[in-house]
């Protein structure tokens, strides 16, 4: 079974994605910040990663970028979930390593669209 | 909705654009002819449909078939027929052209995102290393649809579904809450309002035509009517491209299936055998 990781300081928010990623077969583990997913990541390196930008400790940004650092840190494939919606932040997150970018609000569809696009499912 | 007026409602709509309305979704009818009596000065759409009982007014009538023709498009949509027409459909036309454009019709373009789609493709490739000039044409019978494509001008929903973040950033700026695609894009899109249903043959010939989730929408003799005018309008060479649950098969001879090319038929048997 393919794993997923939920980055998100909102415990409603990761419970739907949650929610989501298991209708679409993924086993999901959560996190609630960046530090707490590279932990996760240190010790159990997930097939995806859903990842919020502003989150305490360590922010998705710095996270994806710390991340791509690591050993094995390149195979996951990362799909920001976010509140900022303006290009600039589509362009930076790309440029630190993310795969794609959805714009909260989100529903299943959009999810599974960018995972399926990934190849993921 | 009385009886009566289902019926005027899906004999307005079928007989001008041949899609069928589903009687039983009554709900799906006022839902889309809210708007069009609410832009055309009625209280409601009973109110529509009575003035067009009484007054048979023709532009009326065009406005309730435009407003119930499906219009439902993504970028990229179902992502495997952009792959296909990418890494083989495009590359076999440009080895085997000597001389003039391929040319591409998304037949029924909706909102614009299929076009589209198709020119980012086509500016990716011409980027890398086709040489062969490609012209892309797009048609829908909805004016309301050709305006917003021909502008296009799309919401945060319409690009989250199916449009890569890389071409996002490459192709579009944001505008207020709107997405803006580039000029250069759009430039590569010829436009036309036609009817499927009408004659086809003065439209020219094309190497591509996609035609997808169009036909659905039709009924038995009339998706046989328009895939034999498609075929009508396909190079020899050429290709149409239907959506993933559509087919030819128990419509039509004029077509048949690509081995191992999932929604993809050419025209006749022989070249489907050998391609």
């Amino acid at each position: 079974m393919r794993t997923s990781l939920v980055v998100d300081d909102s415990r409603v928010i990761r419970k739907v994605a949650r929610r989501i990623l298991e209708g679409m077969g993924f086993e999901v583990a959560e996190a609630s910040d960046g530090l707490e997913a590279l932990s996760w990541c240190q010790a159990t390196m997930p097939d995806a990663i859903l990842l919020d930008w502003n989150m305490p400790v360590l922010n998705g940004l710095d996270f994806v970028r710390q991340l791509r650092q690591q050993p094995g840190g390149h195979q996951p494939v990362v799909v920001f979930c976010t509140v900022e919606n303006d290009k600039a932040h589509v362009v930076a997150a790309l440029d630190a390593g993310a795969n794609e970018y959805v714009m909260k609000p989100f529903d299943g569809d959009i999810i599974r669209g960018k995972f399926a696009a990934m190849g993921l499912i | 909705m009385t009886p009566q007026t289902l019926a005027l409602v899906r004999l307005i709509v079928q007989s001008r654009t041949g899609v069928v309305v589903d009687p039983d979704r009554e709900y799906l009818i006022l839902h889309r002819l809210a708007p069009v009596a609410r832009r055309e000065g009625f209280d409601s759409v009973d109110a529509l449909l009575s003035a067009i009982r009484t007054q048979r007014d023709q532009r009326l009538m065009w406005a309730v078939a435009d407003g119930m023709i499906p219009t439902e498009s993504a970028f990229f949509r179902d992502g495997t027929p952009f792959n296909q027409f990418r890494d083989v459909l495009l590359p076999s036309l440009a080895s085997s052209r000597r001389s003039g454009p391929i040319k591409i019709w998304s037949a029924g373009c909706g909102t614009g995102e299929e076009p589209y789609s198709l020119a980012m493709l086509v500016d990716a490739e011409q980027a890398r290393h086709m040489a062969t000039p490609v012209e892309i044409y797009a048609s829908d019978l909805s004016e309301r649809c050709l305006t917003k494509a021909q502008a296009g001008i799309y919401t945060q929903a319409d690009i989250q579904r199916g449009l890569p973040a890389r071409q996002l950033v490459q192709h579009f700026t944001k505008q207020d809450a709107h997405w803006h695609l580039s000029a250069s894009i759009r430039r590569q899109v010829r436009w036309r309002r036609l009817n499927l249903i009408a004659d086809l043959s003065p439209i020219g010939r094309f190497d591509v035509i996609f035609c997808r989730y169009v036909l659905e929408a039709f009924d038995g003799p009339t998706r046989k009517q328009v895939l034999e005018q498609l075929a009508g309008v396909l190079n020899p060479e050429g290709y149409l491209v239907l959506g993933d649950t559509e087919t030819v098969l128990g419509l039509t001879e004029a077509f048949s299936p690509v081995s191992g090319q999932r929604g993809v038929f050419v025209r006749g048997w022989q070249r489907a055998m050998a391609a």
